[in-house]
């Protein structure tokens, strides 16, 4: 279990990795910790891909771009091959299986890949991999309490779609079952 | 006190400034800046505020001039090739004393540079923001909580001193999000009275005119003293600085903004290996905390910042030649990291212990 997290969440634009990065940051703050949430803007982003970096902690944060991730979630296989090695050694890095073929060679890290997209087709939940994956992502690293995560999603879903936020929390499931 | 939210940087130093009474703001877009006009141009009208996306930069901050001889509390933003575009103005703002807060979300230079996070204006802020003689106020924060503070303790500093204030941020804690508790909403007749601004003599006392025009050069001359005595004020009234593990250090670190928060780090990793290091933080870049420097018995100071050094010399000023001050930084939009910085102070006391 990870209480103190250092994350990179990346993908496509479009994915949802930055709003899965917010919710862990509001995890974070509704259990009163230090918290930073820092998005690419950069170059990357115009060139279709977007990642942002999260951290958790019981300390004062000091750079807020992780740049050797105990946690990555990836969503596309440059993202993948990216931050897989990136990652410190021990990391857990969750992954979309429809979308990535892992050719790395790194034996040292838990990687855990699961059909996120196909997930959330079957199961009608539109566009939320991004959420299926992060709920794999606490079921492997329990960054914050469970109860919490929910109210987080509570608390990132836009208050003019009410209604995503039971589809969020199913998806959370999926994932963590997945 | 307000709930504890969390916002990027950009939107904390918006919303603080509405807070703050500020419902003028004339911007033009620029990376890494424009969340902070977004934000404005969504919240500005719900207190029948005005946003205004100006034609330019320098369109916008010549509206700011005008916002602030009527009186009225009033920011602009950019980021730094914005900012070289507004200082004309700015240099008119401070000759005609009209308080107004100017934000500088920098990214790499010198040119169009990049869009990275960057400290490659401090220079610009703390010597030349524009011609001839005049000094402003620079507020360097380090955390969204500061970027919604300063912003917020800004306006009250312009209008005490009659003097433009620049934020300097940077791209980092402007992108950035961490939870933040914003400040008390000022009620706008609760403001300070301005007796000198053009906002209509309805028929009970001469014309006010707001000017930074001295055709009569010992006019101007007598206008510069008065102007510098209250600098002078400034000086001994508005010192803010930032001392962490200071008092036995051998080393001190002197870091500013985002660049302190990664000094820190190295500092805690330096403190598990034993090294005696602490970090001076100047939150004001102007007037700049010599004091607390020269204070330090240090045997050595590290300057670390995002450009190619150009707070070495304001440290070399206030150490005054008692201990030697080396320089680490990254320019163009490079964040430095921890165990870069790290190894910088681990070397730098390998040398003292010699």
């Amino acid at each position: 279990m990870q209480k103190e997290i250092q994350a990179v969440l990346a993908g496509f634009g479009g994915q949802g990795t930055l709003f899965a990065g917010k919710v862990i940051a509001y995890a974070g703050l509704l259990e009163d910790r230090e918290v930073s949430w820092f998005p690419s803007y950069g170059p990357e982003m115009r060139g279709g891909t977007a990642n942002c970096s999260v951290t958790v902690s019981d300390e004062p944060i000091g750079s807020p771009l992780v740049t050797d991730p105990t946690a990555v979630i990836a969503m596309n296989q440059p993202s993948y091959d990216r931050f897989v090695m990136e990652a410190r050694p021990g990391a857990v890095i969750v992954y979309d299986s429809d979308l990535i073929a892992p050719t790395d060679g790194r034996a040292d890290l838990e990687k855990v890949g699961i059909p996120a997209s196909k997930i959330a087709q079957d199961a009608e939940l539109g566009k939320l991999a991004n959420i299926v994956l992060l709920g794999k992502l606490w079921d492997k690293t329990g960054f914050c309490e469970r109860a919490t995560l929910d109210e987080a999603i509570r608390k990132c879903v836009p208050p003019t779609k009410p209604h995503l936020v039971e589809s969020n929390k199913q998806a959370l499931e999926m994932g963590m079952s997945a | 006190m307000s709930e504890k939210v969390l916002m990027k940087g950009n939107e904390a130093l918006a919303e603080a400034a509405m807070l703050a009474g500020c419902r003028f703001f004339f911007g033009y877009p620029i990376t890494p800046q424009t969340e902070l006009a977004a934000y404005m141009s969504k919240h500005m009208p719900k207190r029948e505020g005005v946003y205004l996306q100006a034609e330019s930069e320098v369109a916008a901050i010549n509206m700011v001039y005008g916002a602030a001889a009527c009186g009225k509390r009033t920011m602009t933003s950019s980021s730094s090739p914005g900012i070289s575009l507004k200082t004309e103005g700015i240099s008119y703002l401070a000759g005609a004393d009209l308080p107004a807060v100017i934000i500088n979300v920098q990214r790499g230079g010198p040119g169009l540079g990049s869009i990275q996070p960057s400290q490659s204006d401090y220079w610009q802020a703390t010597r030349a923001m524009g011609h001839g003689d005049f000094f402003l106020p620079v507020y360097a924060p380090s955390t969204v909580q500061e970027m919604a503070d300063l912003a917020y303790a800004a306006f009250d500093v312009a209008d005490t001193y009659r003097t433009p204030v620049v934020i300097l941020a940077d791209g980092m804690l402007g992108q950035m999000m961490e939870p933040v508790v914003m400040p008390a909403e000022r009620a706008l007749d609760d403001l300070p009275a301005k007796s000198w601004a053009t906002d209509g003599t309805h028929g009970k006392r001469p014309h006010n005119v707001v000017n930074s025009l001295f055709l009569d050069a010992d006019a101007l001359n007598a206008k510069n003293r008065e102007r510098f005595e209250r600098y002078a004020q400034i000086e001994r009234n508005e010192v803010r600085v930032e001392e962490y593990l200071v008092d036995d250090a051998d080393i001190v670190v002197v870091a500013f903004g985002a660049a302190a928060r990664i000094a820190r780090s190295a500092i805690n990793d330096a403190r598990a290996k034993g090294i005696k290091v602490g970090l001076i933080r100047p939150i004001t870049l102007w007037p700049y905390p010599k004091e607390a420097i020269a204070a330090c018995n240090a045997q050595a100071f590290l300057v670390v910042e995002m450009n190619m050094g150009q707070m070495v010399e304001d440290v070399q000023l206030a150490v005054n030649g008692a201990a030697p001050v080396e320089f680490f930084g990254r320019a163009g939009g490079v964040i430095p990291r921890p165990d870069e910085v790290l190894a910088q102070i681990e070397a730098l006391n390998e040398r003292l212990g010699d």
